[in-house]
């Protein structure tokens, strides 16, 4: 069931391909121009006022993913030793058609759609980063998912040659993630395999990641090899290593507070040295979308 | 050995202290610099606030050789001591400003939280409090003032305020970082080395 949550926008409409590649210096240029081809469309549904899409160089040089090294710059630098060619997803636990999925078949049978979406880290800074990919309900869908079945647990690859930050231990490899079957089916939730309709770089997950927009960025895990079907709440690698700090659920949520980081609000990427900081909305902005699959839950408490 | 230990010792004898306040803006410039050409990578300020302070602690470090090179080496470059203190205490405050002006942007009703709950922002904002009488004393009239008894159990706080800061750092990072652990480990080598002076064996007070 593609295109079950439309924003009426594309990256086209957003950014044009000449200005996203050379915002800078088209922004410096002529303000007035500016003005009129990224100002205008960016209220449009699903976007607050003011959530103009990151730069593809802002989006790809400046994230966490610890298998390439802690700092937000090491993604970037390491990424390129990933070999994304051939890619298998086992697919298994409680589904019909268990199996190797490769990524090739797995892009032929999903309809790759544009979601512009809010991104939230848990370190309180965020971006706006137009993605292209297809819902995991489809990809699940595909597989067959059982009845018993109550969650979806991810795995990322391991392959410490080419990830060399696998070699230390600070985390324990692969990195996990796991979401609820409701929130894995849930239309805003989406397997991203592109940005700015090129294909995804290896630093921000590459051939395929999971993208749940009303989750802190750490949820949304990448590079996934393995997704399982289970009837348990899976683990979960932050969780893991601090059930304090990281809840399983991790719904962004300004009036939840963080052990480490205030979440009342965010600095939004790429805004320079002033930018001012914007508050925090709940579920990251999406709360009209998804606050039903949490009623009657304490969020206090299932943080 | 003796030689240049020697060399060291008349080399430092002729160097005059106030170059280093104006070397030690130099890297501040450089930070300024970066920021408006646009070096700083995509999140310039937290790249400003990490550096300051790592420079900071990294500054603070120094201080901590000056005794036990007099005491093992025999060198003596006692008098650099107070300009880096003076200079760490310079970025230690940069460091907070940065904090404060552009990374939380005077949000008060965030900031207290932040000092009164997260265990990181606790321990280094005590380490910076601890390091103002300090930095306030850091002169010849304060130690007449106080007495040089005084003032030497004052300054015996920069050993607690290292300490803090090299923990800091620890805990700044969600892991257990190779970098910050080894710079604490530094500090704590180089604060055994101090032990017998804080704690003096208890003399036997009958004879």
């Amino acid at each position: 069931m593609a295109k079950r949550y439309t924003s009426d926008l594309t990256w086209n409409d957003v950014t044009p391909k000449e200005v996203f590649f050379n915002r800078r210096a088209f922004m410096a240029g002529g303000a007035a121009l500016a003005a009129g081809t990224i100002g205008g469309p960016v209220t449009a549904q699903g976007l607050r006022e003011g959530d103009t899409p990151n730069t593809f160089e802002e989006i790809s040089s400046y994230n966490n993913f610890y298998e390439f090294g802690t700092g937000k710059d090491d993604p970037a630098k390491y990424a390129s030793a990933l070999t994304t060619s051939p890619w298998n997803v086992e697919i298994g636990g409680l589904v019909d058609n268990p199996g190797d999925y490769s990524f090739a078949d797995i892009m032929e049978k999903m309809t790759i759609e544009e979601r512009v979406y809010r991104f939230r880290c848990v370190e309180a800074w965020s971006m706006v980063v137009p993605w292209n990919g297809f819902e995991l309900a489809d990809l699940l869908n595909l597989a067959g998912v059982q009845d018993k079945a109550k969650y979806v647990s991810f795995e990322t690859l391991v392959r410490p040659d080419e990830m060399w930050g696998q070699k230390r231990s600070f985390l324990e490899w692969p990195y996990r993630e796991g979401l609820r079957l409701d929130e894995a089916m849930h239309p805003l939730t989406i397997m991203a395999t592109g940005i700015y309709g090129k294909d995804i770089p290896n630093q921000n997950g590459a051939p395929m990641r999971l993208v749940v927009p009303w989750k802190y960025g750490f949820k949304s895990i990448k590079s996934i090899v393995k997704i399982t079907l289970t009837e348990e709440e899976p683990l979960a690698t932050w969780n893991m290593i601090n059930p304090r700090e990281y809840g399983f659920y991790s719904n962004v949520n300004p009036d939840v507070d963080h052990p480490r980081w205030s979440q009342a609000s965010e600095r939004r990427i790429g805004g320079g040295l002033f930018a001012k900081r914007i508050p925090t909305l709940k579920f990251n902005g999406y709360e009209e979308e998804v606050a039903g699959l949490y009623e009657g839950m304490d969020l206090t408490k299932n943080y | 050995m003796s030689a240049l230990v020697d060399t060291i010792n008349t080399t430092a004898r002729k160097v005059p202290t106030w170059p280093l306040y104006v070397l030690a803006l130099l890297p501040v410039a450089w930070l300024v610099w970066q920021t408006f050409t646009g070096g700083l990578g995509i999140d310039p300020i937290k790249t400003i606030e990490h550096q300051l302070g790592l420079w900071a602690l990294q500054v603070f470090i120094a201080t901590l050789f000056v005794s036990p090179m007099r005491r093992y080496l025999g060198c003596n470059i006692l008098k650099f001591r107070r300009p880096l203190g003076l200079i760490c205490f310079f970025y230690v405050s940069l460091h907070l400003l940065v904090w404060l002006l552009l990374d939380l942007q005077l949000h008060w009703g965030e900031i207290w939280k932040d000092i009164l709950k997260r265990p990181y922002i606790m321990i280094g904002m005590a380490a910076f409090v601890l390091m103002i009488p300090l930095a306030i004393t850091s002169n010849n009239a304060s130690i007449k003032k106080l007495g040089a008894k005084t003032w030497q159990s004052l300054h015996k706080l920069s050993y607690l305020a290292v300490f803090l800061g090299g923990l800091h750092f620890v805990m700044v990072q969600r892991v257990w970082e190779f970098d910050s652990l080894t710079y604490l480990a530094i500090i704590i080598v180089l604060l055994g080395l101090r032990f017998r002076q804080v704690f003096p064996k208890q003399r036997n007070q009958n004879s």
